[in-house]
């Protein structure tokens, strides 16, 4: 019965997507266009990436708040990286980074700090919240740090190909979202450690007398957050072909946003990859939507928030006897 | 008193309760037995205002009543216990004790010195020898129970309905609370008294009425009952009470402990587990008895590596010393604790069945990275039919089966991972007759087929029934080990009481 109604809960989101599709190809006649679908989707593929993993982190109970810093010094690494190498003059010594090269060390750079992320919360019991808002200012001044406070920019065509460029058809960027949604999914029904996930955010204590190596799994969640964040900040700048110090800011707001809005319940265990998408492509065409009517960019904001109220609301009804 | 007439509730279509009527007299106790599922809870969350909507009505003092929440029903003079501990862990127990209804001063504070005051009194009416300070999470679950007593004292109620008040308290603490209830029956009290413990019904009750499936069965005066008339009553089929377990069993030693101890949280000088040494046999059923705050629970968390930083002491497995920091590894040696609280520590009530089932063991339906849907639902399958798991279908969710059902999901979690020391805590607590009984006959069949078992529980009954051999543990120590026809009541109690008090 619970299933049945969680299943009509999915399509809540989903229905209330497409509601909010017909009302604003009716308000603009702007909307329902080709251009403008493609346009929505590059604009959220950033936020879908982050989210996937921004979910993972919430199933488990926790939170990433680091999420945008992340993205932002990942970004400006592989920016810099591709354009200037790394140069040490004391050993008269210049390395120089491919394009591949480039776009590794920046998402190895999110795993780490991820990695770093999941070891505090874990070996040192601190609180998600506190070790992943202390990673969000240490890899924001890291950024400034690498940048100097300047745009890393003119990257070449090739790099700017992924966040400008089609595919058979399809903007790469949504090619990336795509694919991180697909194997997210896929992680999270059908492997152990998706079980696991579910497991740890729904009872931890009895997850762990089961056996469950719940340290390696935490860990392992925020180092993936930690890599799609760094994914979303070569995403991000790629598409303008340059890195910007301040990249990201506030997107871990959006993508918490996502989740929520997607019916995963922040205390853990309950919660899907899907679900998500949806939440992130409800404020993504709500942003849009306005942006076409003309609505002042201040009401913006108002609107959103609400809307993230009413998921919640919507979603506490149907999940009542919790 | 207090009277319900034709009271109907449905749970999304699901029928609870079907035109149930009750009649409650004031300076009785009324015994309400029943299965678990058989709507006795529901019934009573109607008549404290816990579930406001329902068919029927209620009658109340000769008025036609409707409580809107549970406060309502508290100002009306119903008090309820819940079966499930309500308590803040992190407030004291005078701050949760007065919770919603704080006494204040001529300046609008909260006079804390009367509350605290109070409330010592309460726990010394109740024995309970802990300070009104103490938070609620430095109390074991006994005690917990104990202070939820206190707490529906404390309203003065007319009514007061009690949902398996004895189900985490040691015997000792069941005379003192059966001596508080005589005293307030004999006041004029309404009292309504749940328990699936038959024994306690006859101390206690005056009145009795048996539900079954939502409805009621029948009532009637105890007087006119007796032990196996109620049974059969209850689950209207003869059931077979376990019989003195005589087994042979070998003298091959598979697990010994030697020199447990375990150290308080803060006092590191107090030992919670005390020296504990003891060696159990290959197809052995232990069973460990105790008081609460004997250490049972402790001894079989240090065993499966739980705390391991306050711990010393050592577990052999086969002359092979285990140095064991977690659950996980203990698991891999073979030694599985199924916890006592199925609901805190057991089960994900969010996911199905097939998934806890499987949880320990995934890897062994993982083929390539992914698991194969096929072969994880069969392993659920094979252990639902075996344990005779009522549900649906292995996709159902947890949170929706009956604790005896929840308590069989967790044991199979746990046999999942092929043992060969089976620890359990409490394995029958608050479930009904019916599930108790199939859940003995489990553990008898396994330790037939040379699974090692440790059994703690605080009814003796079970402890004596069941049992191979017989330790008792006290304030930490174990005191006494019987072999099982030299164990009795008498003895085994006298070993579990503290000398000192």
């Amino acid at each position: 019965m619970i299933q049945q109604r969680s299943k009509i809960a999915k399509f809540q989101s989903l229905i209330a997507l497409l509601l909010m599709c017909v009302v604003l190809s009716l308000l603009s006649d702007k909307f329902l266009t080709f251009a403008n679908g493609w346009n929505v989707l590059r604009q959220i593929s950033v936020n879908v990436c982050i989210s996937v993993g921004m979910t993972l982190v919430i199933l488990t109970a926790g939170i990433d708040l680091s999420v945008g810093s992340i993205l932002a010094f990942s970004g400006a690494i592989a920016a810099g990286l591709l354009k200037f190498g790394i140069a040490l003059p004391t050993y008269d010594l210049y390395i120089g980074f491919t394009l591949l090269g480039a776009l590794l060390a920046g998402t190895l750079v999110g795993a780490a700090l991820g990695t770093f992320n999941g070891f505090v919360i874990t070996k040192f019991k601190v609180p998600p919240f506190v070790a992943t808002l202390a990673m969000l200012t240490i890899a924001r001044g890291f950024t400034m740090l690498w940048t100097k406070g300047y745009p890393i920019s003119s990257l070449g065509k090739e790099f700017s190909f992924i966040g400008t460029g089609w595919f058979l058809g399809i903007p790469v960027l949504v090619w990336i979202a795509a694919i991180v949604v697909l194997l997210a999914t896929i992680l999270t029904n059908r492997t152990a450690f998706g079980k696991y996930i579910y497991a740890i955010g729904g009872n931890e204590s009895a997850a762990k007398l089961s056996g469950i190596n719940i340290n390696s799994v935490k860990i392992w969640v925020y180092a993936l957050a930690g890599i799609l964040a760094a994914v979303g900040g070569i995403m991000v700048t790629s598409r303008l072909n340059s890195a910007q110090p301040n990249a990201g800011l506030s997107y871990e707001l959006d993508s918490i946003a996502a989740v929520v809005i997607g019916g995963t319940s922040l205390a853990g265990g309950r919660g899907t990859i899907i679900g998500t998408v949806l939440g992130a492509m409800i404020i993504g065409v709500l942003n849009n939507g306005l942006v076409l009517m003309d609505v002042s960019p201040f009401w913006q904001q108002v609107v959103k928030g609400v809307v993230i109220l009413l998921a919640v609301i919507i979603d506490k009804a149907n999940h009542k006897e919790e | 008193m207090l009277e319900a007439l034709n009271i109907t509730k449905k749970f999304a279509g699901v029928t609870a309760l079907n035109a149930v009527n009750l009649r409650l007299m004031p300076g009785k106790v009324t015994a309400i037995i029943g299965e678990n599922g058989a709507g006795k809870s529901t019934l009573m969350k109607i008549l404290s205002g816990v579930y406001p909507d329902y068919e029927g009505k209620i009658v109340y003092k000769g008025q036609e009543v409707h409580f809107a929440n549970p406060r309502e029903a508290q100002h009306g003079g119903i008090a309820i216990i819940h079966q499930e501990l309500n308590l803040i862990p992190d407030l004291s127990i005078f701050e949760n004790i007065y919770l919603g209804r704080e006494l204040t001063d001529q300046w609008g504070f909260v006079d804390r010195k009367a509350m605290r005051s109070n409330t010592q009194q309460l726990l010394e009416r109740l024995k309970l020898n802990v300070s009104p300070n103490s938070l609620i999470n430095e109390l074991k679950v006994g005690q917990q129970q104990v202070v939820e007593i206190a707490k529906a004292l404390l309203t003065d109620a007319d009514v007061l309905i009690m949902d398996e008040p004895t189900s985490a308290i040691s015997e000792q603490e069941v005379d003192v609370l059966f001596g508080i209830i005589e005293a307030l029956r004999d006041e004029g009290k309404t009292i309504v008294y749940i328990s699936h413990k038959l024994d306690e019904l006859f101390k206690i009750a005056d009145a009795y009425i048996v539900m079954r499936d939502g409805c009621v069965m029948e009532s009637g005066e105890m007087g006119d009952v007796d032990h196996d008339g109620l049974i059969n009553k209850m689950v209207g089929r003869e059931i077979q009470l376990l019989g003195q377990a005589h087994r042979a069993v070998g003298e091959e030693v598979l697990l010994s402990v030697e020199g447990m101890s375990l150290q308080d949280t803060r006092i590191k000088q107090n030992l919670i587990v005390d020296h504990v040494s003891f060696q159990l046999r290959r197809g052995e059923i232990l069973g460990l008895f105790g008081l609460m705050g004997a250490g049972r629970t402790e001894l079989l968390e240090t065993i499966v590596g739980m705390h391991h930083a306050r711990r010393s002491g050592t577990v052999w497995m086969e002359e092979r010393t285990l140095h064991l920091k977690s659950p996980q590894q203990a698991i891999r040696e073979g030694i599985v604790l199924v916890p006592e609280d199925r609901k805190k520590n057991g089960l994900v009530l969010n996911l199905d069945i097939k998934t806890n089932v499987s949880l320990s063991r995934l890897s062994e339906v993982t083929e390539l990275g992914f698991i194969n849907r096929k072969k994880d639902l069969e392993l659920a399958r094979q252990y639902v039919d075996s344990l005779k798991i009522k549900c649906s279908s292995p996709m159902q969710q947890t949170k929706n089966l009956s604790g005896g059902n929840q308590q069989k999901v967790v044991l199979a979690r746990c046999l999942v991972t092929k043992p060969r020391v089976l620890l359990l805590d409490e394995p029958t607590r608050g479930i009904d007759p019916h599930a108790k009984n199939e859940i003995y006959k489990l553990i008898v069949s396994l330790a037939e087929k040379g699974m090692s078992i440790v059994v703690v529980s605080s009814e003796l009954p079970e402890i004596l029934g069941l049992s191979d051999r017989v330790m008792v543990m006290c304030e930490g120590k174990l005191t006494a080990t019987f072999q099982a026809h030299e164990a009795n009541e008498d003895n085994v109690l006298r070993a579990a009481i503290p000398k000192t008090i």
